[in-house]
C-alpha cells in the first residue's frame, strides 16, 4: 500500500517535469530545423531593430533631413550604406523602413486571417447554402489578381499606411477563407465534435474551443508566408507610388526612387532590395519550418 | 430501487433520406426504462443501435437523417417537441453519451481537465477554478491521479482515455447514460476494468443506462434488461434472466448459436447464414425471414406483431402468433 502511494507521487513528479503541451512539442521540433532557426534569428533582429529604430537613428534629424551636398555618396564609415539622392543616410532610412514594412506585413495578415478565418469557419461549419454563397464571393475575389485588387482599393481610399494595410489585407482574404474552410470541413465530422455536441455545447463554443484550435496549424504556416507576401506587396505599391508617401522611408519606395541612379549609384537600390530579399527569405524559412513542425505525420 | 419510469420510447422511426434511396435505420421501436435500470441494446452492425442512441440525444445529422415518427418521453417530457435550447440543457446534464472510440472522442488540443471542466461549466453555475477542481475529483473517481489533469489526450492509453470519457459523461450526474459500444475499441483486459468502473459508478449515482453492444457476454455482466435489434426493429425484449434462459426469437437463438460455449463440446459454431438486409431495400413481411431457418411463405407477406409470451418478455415472430408451425429450439 505504502509502496503504491510512493510510486504514485513519483509518477506525479515525473509527469510535472515532462509535461508538454502540443505547442511545446512543436517548438521542440522547430528547434531541430537549422534553417528555420536561422530565419527566426534574422526575424528577431529585424523586429528588435524596428522596435528600437529611434535609438539607432533620429527620425527628424537623420532619416528625413535633406543634405544635398552629400547626395548619392557611396558607402563610407559615416554612411555605411551610402546616401540617397537627397543626401539622407540609407542605413538609417532602412532601419525606420523596417518599422513600416513589418507593421504593414503583420497587420495586413492579421486583418486577412481574422476576416478570412471567420468567413471560412462559418462556411465550413454550417455548409449548405451559406457555404456556397460565401465561397462563391471569395471565388470572385480570387478571380481578380490580388495586386490589382490592392491597387484598386488604395486608389479608392487614398494612399495612407492604414489604407495600405486594409487593401493588402482584404486582397488576401480569400486564400485564408479557403484554408480555414477546408480544415474545418475535415475536423467537423470527427467524433470529438459530436461528443462536444453531446455534452450540450452550443455552436459558438464548438467553433471557438474545438474547431479553431485544431484548424490553426495550416493558418499559422500560411500566415508566416503571407507576411512575406504582404511586405512584397507594400514594396510593390510604394514602388508605383500608391504606398507610403515621401519623405517617410519604406523599402519599396526607396527602391523606386533609386532607380534613375542605378548606373552610377548602385547602393541606393541594392541595400533596400537586399533588405526585402533577406526578410522574405527569413519569413519563408520560418514558414517552411513551421509547416514541417506542425505536421503530425512527421513526428518521430 | 425506485420503479419510476425514466424513458419511454414509442414507435420511433428514423430514416436517412439520401439520393440513392431511403435508409430505414430504425423502424418503430418501443423502449421503456426505469430509473437506475440498465438496458442492453444488442444487434449486428447496421441494426440501428447507434441511430437509436443519437435519436434519443436528438443528434441525428440532419440532413440526411430524419425522425419520421414516434415519441421519446424523458422524465415525462417529449424530447422531440422541445426547443433546441432546452435540449442543449439536457445533453451532457441529464442524458449523456459515451462514444465508441475513445481515441477520437477527445479533443487533441485540450487538456483532459479542461474537457471535463467544460461540461461542468456549461451546465453548472461554477467558475473556472471550481470546475477544474470538480474535474480533478472526477478524474480520481475514475481511477486516474488528479495530477494528470493538465495532460493531453495523446499522453493517455486507450483505456485511460475511455475513463476520461466516462468522467466527462458522469460529471453532471446524469439520469441516463447512453454507452455506445464503450468497450469495443479496448483490449479484453481493459474491457473488464472499464465495465466494472461503469457498473460501480452507475450504482453509486443511481444512473439508468442504455448499453449498446454486440457482445452478449458484456450484456450478461451489466444489464437488467435486454432488447435484441435486427434491421431497425426490436425483435425480442426481455429481462436478462428471461432472455438468457429462454430465448425465443429465431434471431436471438442464432446469436446464441454463434457464441462458443464452454460447457458443450461442439465441432463447429452455427453462424446465422446470409447477411444483414440492405437497409434501403428491406424485405417485406418479417425482416428476418430470408435468413430464418423456420421461414415460410407467410413470413414474407405478413409483418409480425410484438407478442408478450410471458411477463415483460416480448417477441416479434409469427410463430408466437400461431401462424407458423415450428418448434424453436436451441
Amino acid at each position: 500500500m505504502t509502496s503504491n502511494v510512493a510510486k504514485g507521487t513519483m509518477t506525479v513528479e515525473k509527469k510535472k517535469n515532462k509535461k508538454r503541451s502540443q505547442w511545446a512539442e512543436v517548438w521542440r521540433r522547430l528547434k531541430k530545423n537549422k534553417m528555420a532557426m536561422l530565419g527566426l534569428a534574422i526575424l528577431t533582429i529585424l523586429v528588435l531593430t524596428a522596435i528600437f529604430a529611434d535609438f539607432i537613428a533620429d527620425y527628424d534629424n537623420v532619416v528625413i533631413k535633406q543634405d544635398l551636398v552629400n547626395k548619392l555618396q557611396g558607402p563610407s564609415a559615416e554612411h555605411p550604406f551610402g546616401t540617397d539622392e537627397f543626401g539622407r543616410d540609407i542605413f538609417a532610412r532602412m532601419i525606420h523602413g523596417a518599422r513600416v514594412s513589418l507593421r504593414v506585413g503583420i497587420l495586413a495578415v492579421g486583418i486577412s486571417i481574422i476576416i478570412g478565418g471567420t468567413l471560412g469557419a462559418i462556411a465550413g461549419y454550417y455548409g449548405g447554402k451559406l457555404d456556397n454563397v460565401i465561397m462563391r464571393v471569395m471565388d470572385i475575389f480570387l478571380a481578380i489578381p490580388s495586386i490589382l485588387l490592392a491597387i484598386a482599393i488604395v486608389s479608392a481610399l487614398g494612399p495612407s499606411l492604414m489604407n495600405l494595410m486594409i487593401a493588402i489585407g482584404i486582397s488576401s482574404v480569400p486564400s485564408y477563407a479557403r484554408i480555414v474552410r477546408s480544415s474545418v470541413l475535415s475536423i467537423r465530422d470527427q467524433e470529438f465534435i459530436e461528443a462536444a455536441k453531446a455534452i450540450g455545447a452550443n455552436d459558438l463554443r464548438i467553433i471557438l474551443k474545438h474547431i479553431i484550435p485544431n484548424a490553426l496549424a495550416p493558418v499559422i504556416v500560411q500566415g508566416t508566408l503571407g507576411v512575406a507576401g504582404a511586405i512584397l506587396s507594400t514594396a510593390g505599391l510604394s514602388f508605383i507610388g500608391l504606398g507610403i508617401q515621401p519623405p517617410a522611408p519604406e523599402w519599396g519606395a526607396m527602391l523606386a526612387t533609386g532607380r534613375p541612379y542605378l548606373r552610377y549609384a548602385w547602393h541606393v537600390t541594392t541595400f533596400p532590395g537586399l533588405a526585402i530579399m533577406i526578410t522574405i527569405l527569413a519569413l519563408n524559412l520560418v514558414g517552411d519550418g513551421l509547416r514541417d513542425a506542425l505536421d503530425p505525420r512527421l513526428k518521430q | 430501487m425506485s420503479k419510476k419510469e425514466l424513458l419511454k420510447i414509442e414507435d420511433l422511426s428514423i430514416y436517412y433520406i439520401t439520393e440513392d434511396g431511403t435508409v430505414k435505420a430504425v423502424n418503430g421501436i418501443d423502449i421503456k426504462l426505469n430509473k437506475g435500470e440498465t438496458l442492453g441494446l444488442v444487434g449486428e452492425t447496421g441494426a440501428g443501435k447507434t441511430t437509436t442512441a443519437l435519436g434519443i440525444m436528438r443528434l441525428i445529422p440532419n440532413p440526411p437523417g430524419k425522425i419520421m415518427s414516434g415519441k421519446i418521453e424523458f422524465e415525462g417530457k417529449d424530447l422531440l417537441n422541445i426547443p433546441e435550447e432546452e435540449m442543449r440543457m439536457i445533453r451532457g446534464n441529464k442524458i449523456s453519451m459515451i462514444f465508441q472510440d475513445p481515441m477520437t472522442s477527445l479533443n487533441p488540443v485540450m487538456t483532459v481537465g479542461e474537457q471535463i471542466a467544460e461540461v461542468i461549466e456549461i451546465h453548472q453555475d461554477l467558475n473556472k477554478q471550481e470546475a477544474m477542481k470538480k474535474a480533478e475529483e472526477m478524474l480520481e473517481l475514475v481511477g486516474i491521479p488528479a495530477a494528470r489533469v493538465n495532460d493531453y489526450p495523446h499522453q493517455f492509453s486507450g483505456g485511460m482515455k475511455q475513463r476520461v470519457v466516462i468522467a466527462i459523461s458522469l460529471a453532471c450526474n446524469p439520469q441516463l447514460l447512453i454507452a455506445d459500444e464503450p468497450t469495443t475499441a479496448l483490449d479484453v483486459t481493459i474491457q473488464a476494468q472499464v465495465l466494472d468502473l461503469m457498473n460501480n459508478l452507475k450504482e453509486e449515482f443511481n444512473t439508468a443506462m442504455i448499453l449498446i453492444t454486440h457482445d452478449l457476454g458484456v450484456v450478461s455482466e451489466v444489464c437488467d434488461k435486454v432488447a435484441i435489434m435486427y434491421a431497425g426493429e426490436i425483435v425480442e425484449a426481455a429481462s436478462l434472466k428471461q432472455l438468457f434462459e429462454n430465448p425465443r426469437h429465431p434471431y436471438t437463438l442464432g446469436l446464441f448459436g454463434s457464441i462458443p460455449n464452454l460447457d458443450e463440446e461442439v465441432d463447429r459454431l452455427k453462424p446465422i447464414t446470409g447477411l444483414m438486409p440492405d437497409p434501403t431495400n428491406l424485405p417485406t413481411g418479417c425482416k428476418f425471414h430470408p435468413r430464418c431457418p423456420y421461414g415460410t411463405d407467410i413470413c414474407a407477406k405478413q409483418e409480425p406483431k410484438a407478442i408478450e409470451i410471458e411477463d415483460g418478455h416480448k417477441v416479434k415472430c409469427l410463430i408466437y402468433e400461431g401462424l407458423v408451425d415450428a418448434e424453436v429450439k436451441r
